[in-house]
């Protein structure tokens, strides 16, 4: 059991960002990643990640204004976004950008918008609670091991 | 922590992982993705592995780099990348002669797109990102090529 407050404050968000559907393995394979020499792996990742969002994000906004839909073009967008998205583990988000892509496999545009105003904002909130989480675990210092969750 | 489990097989899924590393020590690697996050991951896992990494941009990069002398042992290569893409950068390298170890690494899920990448001269194909089992794979089978050659 972690003794410092600040440690252990930072083992419960982290077990919630797991129990909560937000975060899967991967993150663990990033965390595992990380070590002495590059203490701060996982947010330098983490931080490409919200580049790399913002980018497609704006892709599929400017696709999504445009009528008739190209649905190959917004598919293609999205899956950049998915890849990505699986790459920090970012589990919601993913599903999300999959539901996104079965609609745009049977044409479904309002389909398509409704789903993407639901990605941004489990993105939003994902990108806000790890923001949190890191900003907490420069306060706690350094970590020694990379914990499973339970 | 790093394990080869990925072949029961294989003498390297045998050895710790100081023997798997100090195995890998002489190993170079280039990856090439347009992507600043997988060049990252991708850089990290390696180097836990031992290898000594190098990163290109896009598929020019990645034959110029050739071009120029340089040699790898492996290339991971990504697909879709502007400028120059994997399937055009790979066939390009076959074509020079170059007979590293070639890895597509994609997010593509289209088969008739997978196979075009592979026939332009890959010897594996993964999905993004690598895991370490899919490392270990690919470094008993660079092993495995390298004790024939």
């Amino acid at each position: 059991m972690e003794r410092n407050p600040l440690r252990r404050q930072l083992q419960i968000m982290r077990k919630s960002l797991f129990d909560q559907g937000y975060l899967d393995e991967q993150f663990v394979q990033l965390e595992e990643l990380q070590d002495d020499s590059n203490p701060n792996f996982v947010e330098e990742v983490v931080t490409l990640y919200y580049r790399d969002s913002a980018r497609l994000i704006l892709n599929l906004e400017q696709a999504l204004e445009r009528k008739p839909y190209n649905f190959n073009k917004l598919d293609a967008y999205m899956h950049q976004f998915k890849g990505s998205s699986s790459s920090i583990g970012a589990k919601k988000v993913k599903a999300e950008s999959t539901l996104f892509r079965e609609y745009c496999k049977s044409g479904n545009g309002e389909g398509c918008m409704r789903c993407f105003q639901q990605l941004k904002k489990e993105y939003a909130t994902l990108r806000k609670k790890l923001e949190a989480y890191f900003q907490l675990a420069r306060q706690a210092g350094p970590m020694e091991t990379a914990c499973r969750p339970k | 922590m790093v394990s080869g489990n990925s072949a029961s097989s294989s003498s390297l899924s045998m050895k710790s992982d100081e023997d798997i590393v100090n195995n890998n020590n002489n190993l170079r690697v280039l990856v090439v993705d347009d992507s600043p996050m997988i060049r990252k991951l991708h850089d990290m896992y390696l180097k836990k592995f031992g290898l000594k990494v190098q990163v290109a941009e896009n598929g020019k990069q990645a034959v110029d780099l050739f071009h120029f002398g340089a040699s790898f042992d492996l290339i991971l290569m990504d697909k879709e990348m502007p400028i120059m893409d994997g399937e055009e950068a790979t066939k390009e390298l076959r074509t020079m002669g170059v007979t590293s170890m070639i890895v597509g690494v994609t997010s593509l899920d289209s088969p008739n797109e997978k196979q075009a990448f592979m026939e332009a001269g890959l010897d594996y194909f993964f999905t993004k990102p690598l895991t370490t089992d899919n490392i270990s794979f690919i470094l008993q089978e660079l092993n495995k090529k390298n004790n024939k050659n």
